[in-house]
């Protein structure tokens, strides 16, 4: 089958690929572009890991058409590193609080963050706890994940 | 490797021969028209998705209309609030107007799914999906919205009461329909109107019970004049408990009514025991417990003292 022409905007870059019409962006991020950050588990919109941003907003990848990105612009957790090499405030903050075990949960977690900390820079717990609840952690508790955001946040005040 | 296992966690594409994009209505209307119940309606398409993938159903093509114009947007027209097609759970949780006015709905958009599921997910679809507990539907049941939907035909409008058929199956026929806008009444000062949500978790779960409890009181701020009850999941459809409404219509704002009211649904429904969702002794508890408490809510939110 032939694929549909699809170009949207992949961590700062335009790119073009020729999509199956009922291709996912899970699979075309891991699969056609080799970013494997974001994680394919349940498929079915329940553990967050496949989370990405699309035009700044959090959304399941796993439960998203390809072709609905057309025009758009996606942003995975590869995307985050900037050009120098250095990481983003939100993964530093992760790994200074040890929020990671398997880490297979940690894309999913940070880009929620970054959605969160995009739109309300100084989010109280509950906040930081709300926007989090969308990703499953299944090795441990939260709490250092919770604290990594909260250093995010506190960082940025003056 | 287990088939379940692979069914869900492997790679696999939804087989489709189109995955059509239109930018009218009058288009989208054209193209379902032309596969003739082969192709399928998808908005925010958290359903649809995992549908198609488990094989619910196979479709040809999938008409996306996320992106007409004019079918979204929250306002506030003459004595009614209209919801387009397209508005999120997230965008009615944070719509001021709607915590103002119809605060039992952003409360249940609130409730529904995680962030990421918020996000995309319409409350129109949400009413589309006829799920027995969804919990946008519920509110809007009780709220005696209207859903209007548009096909090659023309247009037609259905109360809520006439709209969910059976589990998973409404008036809506998505491969050849589309609902474009949901109105209601927000509330007035004379009314109360809350939402009640039992679950395991707050967050990812799905709901052992929802209830959304509207009321109406006099001048006197001592009578029930009109109440509306809708409970989910006690029945394969959203649930509009109207023998206990008619009960209570006329009788004092205390909680001696609350408590004929409690009993009263509860001989009414009857939830089923679920894994999932608790047993069935006691879910019919707490069937009680939600009534009594939403229509207690409700009433002081119109001014009663309890």
């Amino acid at each position: 089958m032939s694929g549909i022409e699809l170009s949207f905007k992949l961590n700062g870059q335009t790119v073009e690929v020729a999509v199956d019409p009922g291709a996912l962006l899970v699979d075309l991020l891991r699969e056609n572009f080799g970013l494997t950050g974001t994680k394919a588990g349940c498929r079915q919109g329940e553990c967050g890991a496949c989370t990405v941003l699309v035009d700044g907003e959090a959304y399941n990848s796993c439960l998203f058409p390809a072709l609905k990105v057309q025009g758009r612009e996606v942003t995975t957790i590869e995307g985050l590193q900037k050009a120098d090499g250095s990481l983003d405030p939100v993964q530093e903050a992760f790994m200074e609080a040890g929020a990671a075990q398997c880490g297979f949960c940690t894309p999913g977690m940070i880009m929620n963050a970054k959605a969160l900390l995009s739109r309300n820079p100084n989010p109280d717990e509950n906040e930081i706890r709300t926007a989090l609840s969308g990703v499953l952690c299944r090795c441990t508790g939260y709490r250092k994940i919770v604290q990594a955001v909260k250093n995010v946040a506190s960082d940025r005040q003056p | 490797m287990s088939q379940a296992f692979k069914e869900l966690h492997w790679r696999s594409d939804i087989p489709l021969k189109e995955y059509l994009v239109p930018e009218t209505l009058q288009q989208a209307l054209k193209i379902l028209g032309q596969y003739k119940g082969r192709a399928r309606v998808i908005a925010g398409g958290t359903d649809v998705i995992v549908e198609l993938r488990k094989r619910d159903y196979e479709v040809e093509a999938l008409v996306d209309i996320s992106r007409i114009p004019g079918v979204g947007g929250i306002e506030l027209h003459g004595d009614k609030i209209v919801l387009g097609g397209l508005a999120t759970h997230a965008q009615v949780a944070a719509s001021h107007l709607i915590r103002e006015r119809a605060g039992l709905l952003a409360s249940a958009c609130a409730a529904m799914g995680s962030p990421q599921i918020r996000n995309i997910a319409t409350v129109a679809g949400n009413l589309v999906t006829g799920r027995p507990a969804a919990d946008a539907s519920i509110p809007l049941l009780a709220l005696d919205a209207q859903a209007t939907v548009a096909s090659a035909d023309g247009e037609r409008i259905i109360p809520l009461r006439e709209f969910f058929l059976d589990l998973g199956k409404t008036v809506v026929d998505p491969s050849r329909e589309i609902l474009t806008h949901i109105e209601f009444k927000p509330l007035r000062l004379d009314q109360g109107g809350t939402f009640l949500r039992l679950s395991k978790r707050r967050a990812m779960s799905l709901p052992m019970l929802v209830c959304a409890v509207v009321v109406t009181v006099d001048k006197t701020r001592q009578f029930i004049t009109e109440a509306a009850i809708a409970l989910g999941p006690v029945a394969p459809v959203p649930f509009r408990d109207t023998h206990t409404e008619n009960l209570i219509k006329g009788k004092p704002a205390t909680l001696q009514t609350l408590h004929e009211a409690a009993e009263s649904t509860c001989l009414k429904c009857s939830p089923r025991g679920s894994l999932l969702r608790g047993s069935s002794d006691y879910r019919q508890e707490m069937v009680k417990v939600l009534v009594k408490r939403g229509l207690r809510k409700a009433l002081e939110q119109a001014g009663c003292t309890l």
